[in-house]
């Protein structure tokens, strides 16, 4: 079908580049030579202003084509300031837009060429200059400084309690770890996730989560991102091969992942998954984080799920999480001997099997992260 | 590549000149006139043919990449002979070499086409006619500029055909993804020559730009002062300090880069593990890059619009028959922008982690920006403003160009507010901005510049007719390409994507890309009736008279086909501004700069008397020579 409309397309072009041009050879012989315009010189006049009204007519006809497709109401707090925000200026420079285009269409077709009229020599008008040059300063001015507070207001530091949430962006899917809730039976103050390297890396240990460190013990990955409603979220973020970058777009959300640096974003979801379903009467609705840092073949592809649940159903659904460590026990190797009374408590016994007598094997557990690794 | 002999072999074009040439008379053989040649307005040529071919190949690129993003479903069968094993066998495009489309489709039209082939074009064949020089300061320099971007074009294309593909991580080549080559197929050799390429291309502009400011600064025919250059030459001008002052920032850069990939440093990396390795490159940082890149990168777009929108001026104001409105004021944003374009860009930089103090800042810095270019913008409206306005193929493209930075450079105001772009950023909504405004725009100056410079640089004229249809061809379909996605971009759909059909929500929107692909192809095709005019009035076309659209400039003083040295005889002397345009009293609608105040007491202004010395007759004369 393609290759129809092309071949169309370009016999069409053919086609009217022959006829103009065989037409207007035959008419130039008969135009008088001292002329400094022919007809051609009205025709373009009259097509500006035509121009006008029919782009205007298809500007405004595709804002309501386009309204039901574009994103439902922010589902973040700052999201609906940025969108304000962001319609309020489309408003500024769209009656900037139609008021410059209206001049700019309509001089043509008012001033065209006369051979009995002269421009008039008009030269400067350093009024003007200061004038348009003050009102423009004075509306950005306006637009930046509304701008700037909500962007200091976003990207100031996250609230002590937010829950957090790591994400690590790799070729091509992302990676979701929770620091867990046992911190009471390792003896931390704090839910805080485990430091992670690189040089970690295997398989499994997808974010190279360094298990000599206590808080790494009762630290859970997950497919798809759960996060509670109506609190802070903070997101750390980082990318272990290239560059990344997390967008949430229901939530107005975007940071880049880099790898070797952690980057931040915190968010308060204000509605739940189902919520949204219910409002946008779609069953189906889901919230979704993609990647929008160009990152090779796969990266129109990362696509992970995000889910907003009222707050206690996100405290089930983290108490129901099984610590990485659990899952993966062959990892509880690299726990140094004085820790491991400790994991082991967190990831309970092993199914079916009498409690690991700890000295025994302490001795062959490997010797790792002697390396300084990467901070939280 | 036969890109230089098209030069044209009329009576004319003999050396006849019998002024103040100390070696005259010495015929230079085929090579040394149309391939190594030193002539400003050979090499002019010379980068304007080479440029229109980039183009062709940047567009039809692009097409390529629409077809995909328009018809996700189509079999792409008919297009194996063409790109062989870059179509699979289902018949689909290759997701890597989708990226790679992406871009070499950027790298090509930003810097081969939009800074070579137009400032490389008209800053060489323009800054010597227009401000009364016979040619650039140094004509060795001028072909070395021209012959490093033909290598840098000819390594870039030869990149087009490795197995690997081409460079695949975006024009803009951001690290990690760019210096680990197990990382991307995009990142082997197609990215080596990328480098290499892009590291010729500089210093081919290195060398161009000093050539330009040496030009404009000494070459300068008596009373040229620089309250009487044109704004081309002004547009120009700062233009080439932009690059100078720019460039070399990319190529530290691109070099940095190269010893990344090649030698085993690590300015740019850090804990990576890629393809099922650690790698031991600790302590760099990708954002690095990013700030180097956009330090040109930024000043880049504005080395890309500023001749175009200098083309644009001189345009608007001669068929206008009216001086453009604002000529020192024009001037002042130009140099605002020259300086502010160098503070602003981290701008593209909002969402990479980056202190959100530092985004602060650069909000500022980057809306102050706009006002300069709203005040240009303005300025042209009022040129037309009680003109009498002649639409030659060249004014509806400058018309059309004010309406395109108008659009474009609208958008950037809601981008350059770092809250909007956290949403805004990497989506379609930048793709929209910056091809109205850069791409579009700077395409239109450019095609303004040639419809209106043809019949110097040819002696002959275009078909104007042709160009109507040209014109509104393009006029209409950029704006159908490119304003329907605005809406996408709000729709948050992400710049690069191979498809969007992974996501819920960019599931929508299928028929409009699929228009915005028929429309790209349309207008693509459109440009072939351009490329059909050009060639054929190159040896067909009507003669050209010497000053076809009655303009005041010093080019059109100088013979139809100016022979190596521009003018017979003496330099013309310059007495007046460029845009002496129905001077009330003046029996015609123009007056030329070379003509003295003294002949034209009926249209002075009180304060216009000549410069006394311009009549004392100095043997001294300026030349090149
Ligand atoms: C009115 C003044 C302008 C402002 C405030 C502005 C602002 C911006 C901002 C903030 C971005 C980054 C958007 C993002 O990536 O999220 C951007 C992108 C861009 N702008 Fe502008 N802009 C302006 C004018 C221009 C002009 C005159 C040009 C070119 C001639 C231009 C060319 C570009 C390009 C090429 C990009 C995208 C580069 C890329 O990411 O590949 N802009 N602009
Ligand atoms: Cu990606
Ligand atoms: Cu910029």
């Amino acid at each position: 079908m393609i290759t129809a409309i092309i071949v169309t397309g370009l016999l069409l072009i053919v086609a009217i580049l022959v006829t103009v041009f065989r037409v207007q050879s035959l008419i130039s012989i008969t135009k008088k030579a001292d002329e400094r315009v022919g007809t051609s010189n009205k025709v373009n006049a009259v097509l500006f202003p035509v121009f006008l009204v029919i782009g205007f007519g298809l500007a405004i006809w595709i804002s309501f084509y386009s309204d039901k497709f574009l994103l439902p109401e922010a589902s973040s707090t700052h999201g609906k300031e940025t969108d304000n925000l962001f319609w309020i200026t489309m408003g500024v420079i769209g009656a900037v837009f139609f008021a410059t285009h209206i001049l700019l269409f309509w001089f043509p077709f008012q001033y065209q060429y006369k051979k009995e009229r002269r421009a008039t020599f008009y030269p400067h008008n350093n009024n003007l200059e200061v004038v348009w040059t003050i009102i423009p300063g004075i509306v950005l001015t306006t637009l930046v400084i509304s701008g700037w507070w909500v962007w200091r207001d976003i990207m100031k530091d996250a609230p002590e309690d937010a829950v957090v949430v790591e994400l690590v962006g790799k070729q091509f899917n992302w990676i979701v770890r929770y620091p867990g809730d046992k911190q009471a039976v390792l003896g931390q103050s704090k839910s805080e996730l485990g430091r992670y390297d690189y040089r970690l890396i295997d398989a499994t240990n997808e974010i190279g989560i360094d298990f000599t460190d206590v808080n790494s013990f009762d630290d859970f990955t997950s497919t798809e991102i759960h996060i509670p409603k109506g609190k802070p979220v903070l997101l750390k973020i980082h990318a272990r091969d290239v560059l990344h970058s997390v967008f949430m777009p229901h939530f107005r959300l975007k940071m880049d992942a880099v790898p070797g640096m952690q980057t931040r974003f915190w968010f308060v979801p204000e509605k739940t998954t189902a919520e949204m379903r219910a409002e946008l009467g779609n069953p189906n609705f889901n919230y979704e984080l993609a990647c929008t840092e160009v990152c090779g073949r796969g990266h129109f592809s990362m696509r992970t799920l995000v889910v907003v649940d009222e707050p206690a159903e996100y405290a089930k659904w983290v108490a129901n999480r099984k610590p990485f460590l659990a899952q993966n026990r062959d990892y509880l190797k690299l726990v140094p001997a004085n820790l491991k009374e400790k994991a082991l408590q967190v990831v309970g016994p092993e199914e079916g099997a009498e409690p690991a007598a700890a000295p025994a094997d302490s001795a062959s557990a490997p010797a790792v992260a002697s390396v300084p690794v990467a901070t939280k | 590549m036969a890109t230089a002999n098209l030069d044209i072999h009329d009576g004319a074009h003999a050396h006849s000149h019998d002024h103040d040439h100390e070696h005259e008379h010495h015929e230079l053989g085929f090579i040394r006139s149309y391939v190594f040649s030193e002539d400003h307005k050979v090499i002019a040529k010379q980068y304007l043919i080479t440029g229109l071919i980039w183009a062709f190949i940047g567009g039809f690129l692009s097409i390529l990449f629409r077809i995909q993003l328009g018809f996700p479903e189509a079999k792409l069968f008919w297009l194996k002979p063409l790109l062989g094993g870059w179509i699979d066998d289902s018949g689909k495009l290759d997701a890597n070499f989708y990226l790679a489309l992406v871009t070499m489709h950027g790298t090509i039209m930003v810097f081969f086409v939009l800074t070579a082939g137009l400032s490389g074009t008209f800053s060489n064949y323009l800054i010597p006619l227009q401000v009364g020089a016979r040619d650039m300061a140094s004509g060795f320099m001028n072909m070395l500029s021209f012959w490093f971007f033909f290598l840098s074009s000819v390594l870039m294309f030869g990149s087009l055909f490795l197995s690997t593909g081409p460079a695949g991580g975006g024009w803009t080549v951001y690290p990690p993804l760019s210096a680990v080559k197990t990382a991307n197929p995009g990142s082997e050799m197609g990215m080596t020559l990328w480098l290499v390429s892009m590291a010729f291309f500089i210093v081919s502009q290195l060398l161009g730009g000093v050539n330009y400011v040496t030009t404009v600064i000494n070459l300068r025919t008596r009373g040229m002062s620089f309250s009487r250059l044109p704004l081309t030459v002004w547009a120009f001008f700062i233009t080439a300090i932009i690059g100078l002052l720019s460039f070399p920032v990319l190529f530290s850069a691109a070099l940095l880069l190269i010893f990344d990939r090649e030698f085993h440093t690590s300015f740019f990396l850090s804990d990576l593990y890629v393809a099922g390795q650690a790698l031991d490159n600790r302590g760099g940082s990708p954002i690095l890059f990013q700030h180097l890149f956009w330090f040109l990168g930024h000043p880049e777009v504005y080395i890309v619009l500023l001749p175009a929108l200098g083309i644009t001026s001189e345009i608007i104001a001669t068929n206008s028959r009216k001086p453009i409105f604002g000529y020192r004021a024009m001037i002042v944003s130009m140099l605002a922008i020259m300086v502010l374009s160098f503070i602003v860009w981290a701008h593209h930089m909002f969402v990479t982690g980056m202190n959100p103090f530092l985004g602060s800042i650069f909000m500022f810095l980057t809306l102050i920006i706009a006002v300069p270019s709203a005040v240009k913008a303005f300025n042209y409206i009022t040129t037309l403003w009680r003109g009498n306005i002649v639409f030659t193929p060249a004014m509806l493209f400058s018309i059309g160009l004010v309406s395109l930075f108008i659009s474009g450079g609208l958008t950037g105001v809601a981008l350059g507010n770092s809250a909007i772009d956290i949403q805004l950023h990497d989506t379609y909504f930048v793709v929209a901005h910056f091809h109205l405004v850069m791409g579009s725009a700077s395409f239109f100056g450019m095609m303004a510049g040639v419809y209106h410079w043809f019949p110097k640089m040819f002696g002959r004229m275009m078909d104007e007719k042709l160009g109507y249809v040209h014109f509104w061809m393009t006029f209409i379909g950029v704006y159908m390409v490119f304003f329907p996605m605005h809406y996408i971009g709000i729709a948050g759909f992400p710049r690069r994507y191979y498809s969007f059909t992974n996501f819920d929500f960019s599931k929508s929107f299928t028929d409009l890309n699929m228009f915005i692909s028929i429309a790209a192809i349309v207008t693509f095709s459109s440009q072939l009736i351009f490329a059909f005019n050009f060639f054929y009035s190159i040896f067909k076309g009507r003669k050209a008279p010497q000053n076809p659209w009655h303009s005041t400039t010093l080019e059109w003083t100088a013979p139809v086909n100016p022979g190596h040295g521009n003018w017979v005889g003496e330099i013309p002397t310059v007495y007046r501004w460029p845009y002496d345009y129905s001077k009330p009293g003046a029996q015609e609608d123009f007056i030329p700069q070379t003509v003295p105040y003294a002949a034209t007491p009926e249209s002075n202004l009180p304060h216009e008397i000549d410069d006394e010395e311009l009549y004392t007759d100095t043997p001294e004369v300026k030349s090149a020579h």
